[in-house]
């Protein structure tokens, strides 16, 4: 067995044993990434920097001697985070996200190059990136999801051991469901956003994509915590989130959401998704049907909330103090011509959008009524969680999809999030986990969502799921 | 409702961005698609709930009043597209 194909938690039970050394692991992934990037293209800003970023600070830590990767949108203190959009070109932090300090504290290695993404994680295919698409490891044609495709790519390519991405709508889970991989976005508060370039500033979350339930708590148990630079990180303990994996399931109640099985669920993820449950079942698990009524309402909601706080965070890309700047005389003329050439069409579509519902004549009919429906939503989970543990629904409506399929139509894009937005919204917890394949071979995600700060329940269950199961050891042929 | 060219040349000048004649053309179209779309909220019955802004039970969180160092200048100015001295170059402010 290659090194690179292996769970963190297996190669650090051979690290501490000196069964291998942190620099043999390094070159096997970085093997790895020579060997299948030219198909997979995950990461980018690629040639010749696939080197860690320097020697981690501990030996001895959580994650010591650990790859791992980040998407584009993590600042590391001087090498390049450009959120794959032109209007970054060459920016180099001067700070490391509150994350990176955590993660070379744990003694992990960060890779120096990034994963690709959508610009500024707007998008659910990464097509959308100034540096061309990502390939589904599992078929090249298509999509391996987004944002965070290039995340959950390299992990399911083998091209990292554990990788971070960040998720506003869904944009770890979804890519997750298609790639094949554990992707978790935890509940709002648990981890700093600090050094994450924001998007929607009250949705964003970064969390963990990995091959296994065990290295998601590993990687939990990391960045998870409070922080006095994100005023919005929760003062809350962090358990060890390992002493949630092993448990049984019986008598836990699972909620199933009849909102989520409906016209445009495709029938072979509805199958994979009904048999997990049946599994489920069969574990001890309590099912029983409930109902998110305002769900029909998550995307637009999403799609009004979401792109006015994300008009109002890219404001700051101006091009005065970083990144690209169009040369003009005329200070007016430099911010048009720099936000016009330096911003792909999607990001445009969502600043405008965000622009338009928080704009005056508009405002209550647009931002107002959505930020009033999302109580709406919010009080939906409130109410099934008084009797229910946790809710299972698909992650994504459909496997991934091929590469242009979607790109020329933005509502058709954005419906492809319908099952992971209510979670950003609400702020709960939410998992993709491999739950089976179509025929055709493309990985189906089933997703488990709990209360807020009930990471432990989404462990217990998916762990509980993934040892009667044998769909994470699935790999794709590169 | 509908959103004519005008709106979004209005909305795309506060934004700050420049828009060429086909962007604007296309991208009116499908802003117009997506209004459509957003528009069954107005089937949601909200009369007495009151808006969420984010899910999180806190508020006015403050950071200790102590003094606490900053970015030094070089590496603040590091990524500046122009810079003189320990300045910012950017085109002229007040005309």
């Amino acid at each position: 067995m290659e090194l690179y194909s292996l769970t963190a938690h297996e190669l650090l039970e051979q690290l501490r044993g000196k069964k291998i050394s942190a620099e043999q692991l390094r070159s096997s992934v970085s093997q790895r990434i020579d060997d299948t990037d030219s198909k997979v293209k995950a990461y980018v800003r690629l040639s010749g920097s696939r080197q860690a970023q320097e020697q981690p600070k501990a030996d001895s830590g959580a994650l010591a001697g650990i790859p791992i990767s980040l998407k584009d949108n993590l600042c590391t203190e001087g090498s390049s985070t450009e959120c794959c959009s032109r209007i970054l070109a060459g920016f180099k932090p001067p700070y490391d996200a509150t994350v990176i300090r955590k993660l070379k504290e744990a003694g992990a290695i960060i890779l120096e190059t990034k994963t690709n993404m959508d610009e500024f994680a707007f998008g659910s295919s990464t097509e959308n990136s100034c540096f061309g698409p990502t390939h589904n490891p599992w078929d090249l044609d298509r999509v391996p999801g987004g944002s965070s495709g290039g995340s959950a790519a390299c992990v399911a390519a083998d091209e990292a051991i554990m990788a971070l991405g960040s998720d506003t709508g869904g944009s770890i889970r979804q890519p997750a469901a298609f790639c094949g991989v554990v992707g978790l976005k935890p509940t709002y508060g648990r981890v700093s956003r600090y050094g994450l370039i924001a998007f929607a500033s009250s949705l964003d979350q970064i969390g963990p994509f990995t091959k296994d339930i065990r290295d998601s708590c590993l990687l939990m148990n990391v960045i998870s915590g409070h922080d006095p630079m994100d005023a919005t990180s929760v003062e809350r303990e962090v358990p060890d989130y390992t002493q949630s994996l092993g448990k049984d399931i019986k008598g836990l109640k699972i909620g199933i959401p009849k909102e989520y099985f409906i016209e445009g669920l495709d029938p072979e993820v509805k199958n994979r998704v009904e048999e997990a449950i049946a599994k489920l079942k069969n574990l001890g698990a309590v099912i029983k049907d409930v109902s998110l009524p305002h769900t029909q309402y998550a995307v637009p909601v999403y799609y009004i909330l979401g792109t006015a706080e994300a008009s109002s965070n890219l404001a700051r890309f101006d091009g005065l103090q970083y990144g690209f700047r169009a040369k003009s005389p005329k200070l007016i003329e430099t911010y048009k011509k720099t936000r016009g050439e330096g911003f792909g069409q999607e990001a445009k579509r969502r600043i405008l959008l965000g622009t338009f519902a928080l704009s005056h004549g508009y405002y209550d009919a647009y931002y107002l009524k959505a930020l009033k429906v999302r109580t709406l939503i919010k009080n939906d989970f409130d109410a099934v969680f008084k009797d229910c543990d946790c809710l299972v629904t698909p992650t994504a409506p459909t496997p991934a999809f091929k590469i242009g399929e979607k790109s020329q139509d933005p509502l058709q894009m954005y419906l492809s999030d319908i099952y992971t937005i209510s979670a950003n919204l609400a702020g709960v917890p939410a998992i993709s986990v491999p739950c089976g394949f179509t025929r055709a071979g493309l990985p189906v995600g089933l997703q488990i969502l709990a209360e807020p700060f009930g990471e432990e329940t989404l462990f217990r269950l998916g762990h509980a799921y993934e040892q009667a199961t044998d769909w994470h050891k699935m790999k794709p042929k590169l | 409702m509908a959103i004519s060219q005008e709106i979004v040349k209005y909305v795309a000048d506060l934004s700050r961005i420049e828009l060429k004649p086909e962007e604007l053309e296309r991208l009116s179209r499908q802003l117009q698609d997506i209004l459509g779309f957003i528009d069954q909220l107005s089937k949601a019955d909200i009369a007495g709930v009151a808006p969420t802004s984010h899910i999180l039970p806190i508020s006015n969180v403050l950071r200790d009043d102590s003094p606490k160092g900053s970015l030094p200048i070089e590496k603040t100015l590091a990524n500046a597209p122009q810079k003189r001295t320990n300045f910012f170059v950017v085109p002229k402010v007040i005309e």
